[in-house]
């Protein structure tokens, strides 16, 4: 694995000023991502995640620090279309069918008809909603609505993927399936993830680090090198390796939590 | 004096009538929804017609519905001439022009904030002057024809537009924003696929609005200047000549012209917003 370093984080703050006051939704976060990594951010909630993720996309700006995608400032890396960015709500357009949906990012860059065509049918396969191509977004469950969010960032084919909780909304089943199915993109595709979750198991099994983070301010609080093997059943979950650093997570998460308040 | 009676055993009967199909497993199905207003309005109608005939009524004051009926059947042909004018000519043109400028303004204030800072309070200025000061001036204007009336049309109608399309712009989620951006959308790709779906059910709102007025306007901008045919005109004449049948039928082709028009676009509001909660 190469480790040019994709995504970098350095002394990062951001304060929101809001009516009643300002707030730290991060401070000093210093992290560096390398290519085909796959991190992700775990942390109480407010802690500053979704935060981070949207400074890194450019939908944020930095009050404090200095952030680099692909060498180049967010804006530059946003305009190039180098990530594909799964919201923590769905947030599809209702006027637009589920195909539609997926297909709103290829219309916007160009893409011909065809090549559209494949890719919807692809990522739909892939997510499994084949089958749902025409159907509406409300006329879909809550999970599902978050699978046609991910095919959506997925059709594009970014190297980068950025996910706020993109399974939060879905049943144990499903997201142990959809764990499975992105582990495997991952590998076969070598892309840049930075993911979002508050499952801790969720964390370990797909990660090769593990971002600690806690609230008031929002700050790094430990990074947790995952030392699992790139292959990794779902059974992985019950051996002791696996045990041993949810272990780790979940004592940093506690000592990020007493003096936090 | 003794049809007033039968008027109000009428009354009763069709009360209860209406109560039980209301209460009925009717009242959610497509008859029963149908049924109870029919209902309604043929009792309206009946009671009047007793009530003039009863009491009689002078023609001058209230002529029965039958003898309006009779009205509408015999001056079909000046109906006609006098809808074509008004309706077709005045109010449809001028509603049609007036909701293009509209939108193009709303489009324009949207792109400029400059634009926005002086044009709507102008389109606020306008929409708060009085018809009946407009329409003489517009009438001086753009001569006696249906020209003038589609102009007054036009102003009666742009702001509710504007406002409505101006204010459908803006009502975006964050998210639905933030997504146009990483994709690093343009100005236009966004508008096209983003903020125009989901302003359409502010247009439309503005759309249905605008259709009472635009007859409204119509109609009222004959009372200052028009050839001797038109609605309004039709009925300030058919008043001075205490023709009072010929104003009921105007007014009859005025409500049945306004439900229709209203309805054809709330039609097209259910095809193009189908997705709106409202709607589906
Ligand atoms: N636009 C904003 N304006 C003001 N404050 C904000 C804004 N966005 C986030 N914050 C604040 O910043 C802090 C971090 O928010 P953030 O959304 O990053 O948390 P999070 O870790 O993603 O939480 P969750 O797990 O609940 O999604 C919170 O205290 C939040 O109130
Ligand atoms: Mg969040």
């Amino acid at each position: 694995m190469s480790q040019a370093a994709v995504i970098e984080a350095r002394n990062l703050d951001l304060t929101f000023e809001t009516g009643d006051g300002s707030i730290q939704a991060l401070r000093d976060v210093t992290l560096e991502i390398g290519k085909g990594e796959f991190v992700s951010f775990i942390g109480p909630s407010g802690c500053g995640k979704t935060t981070f993720l949207r400074v890194v996309a450019g939908l944020e700006t930095p009050t404090g620090g200095e952030v680099r995608v692909n060498g180049t400032s967010p804006d530059e890396a946003r305009r190039d279309r180098a990530y594909g960015y799964v919201f923590q709500e769905a947030g599809l357009y209702p006027w637009r069918t589920i195909a539609g949906n997926v297909r709103l990012p290829l219309e916007i860059m160009g893409y011909s008809r065809s090549e559209m065509a494949d890719r919807v049918n692809r990522v739909l396969e892939l997510v499994e909603l084949s089958g749902f191509e025409n159907k509406h977004p409300w006329q879909l469950s809550g999970g599902m609505q978050q699978r046609a969010s991910i095919a959506r960032a997925l059709a594009f084919d970014a190297d980068i993927l950025l996910m706020d909780e993109p399974f939060g909304a879905l049943d144990e089943i499903v997201r142990d399936h959809l764990n499975e199915q992105l582990l495997r993109l991952w590998d076969h595709t070598g892309k840049t993830i930075g993911f979002v979750t508050h499952s801790i198991p969720e964390a370990v099994y797909l990660s090769t680090r593990v971002v600690v983070m806690s609230p008031r301010p929002g700050r790094i609080t430990d990074i947790i090198d995952n030392p699992l093997p790139r292959e990794r059943p779902l059974d992985i979950r019950d051996t002791p390796e696996f045990l041993e650093i949810a272990q780790r997570i979940r004592k940093g998460l506690r000592a990020g939590h007493s003096y936090g308040d | 004096m003794t049809l007033v009676f039968p008027a109000f055993v009428l009354w009763m009967a069709a009360w209860w009538l209406n109560t039980r199909i209301a209460g009925s497993s009717l009242a959610s199905s497509y008859a029963g929804r149908v049924a109870v207003p029919v209902v309604f309005g043929l009792t309206v109608l009946a009671i009047w017609e007793l009530v003039v005939r009863g009491l009689d009524v002078s023609q001058v004051i209230l002529p029965a519905p039958t003898v309006i009926a009779e009205t509408l059947a015999d001056e079909t042909g000046t109906l006609w001439i006098d809808f074509r004018q008004t309706a077709l000519k005045g109010a449809i043109s001028g509603y049609v022009i007036g909701c293009l400028a509209a939108f193009s303004v709303a489009l324009a204030i949207d792109r400029s904030p400059y634009l926005r800072r002086g044009l709507l309070p102008i389109g606020n200025f306008v929409a708060a002057l009085p018809i009946v000061g407009i329409a003489p001036i517009l009438v001086n204007w753009f001569g006696f024809d249906w020209q003038s009336k589609a102009a007054v049309v036009v102003v009666m109608v742009f702001f509710p537009i504007l406002v409505n399309t101006v204010q459908g712009l803006a009502d975006t989620a964050a998210m639905q924003r933030d997504l146009m951006r990483t994709y690093s959308a343009s100005y236009w790709q966004t508008l096209l696929k983003l903020r125009l779906p989901a302003a359409m059910p502010f247009v439309f709102n503005g759309l249905k609005i605008a259709t009472t007025l635009a007859l409204i306007g119509a109609i009222v901008a004959e009372y200052f200047g028009s050839p001797t045919r038109g609605m309004g005109f039709r009925i300030s004449t058919s008043v001075g000549t205490l023709e009072l049948a010929m104003v009921w039928s105007e007014i009859a082709v005025t409500a049945l012209a306004g439900t229709l028009f209203y309805g054809a676009v709330t039609l097209v509001e259910r095809w193009v917003t189908f997705w709106h909660p409202s709607q589906r």
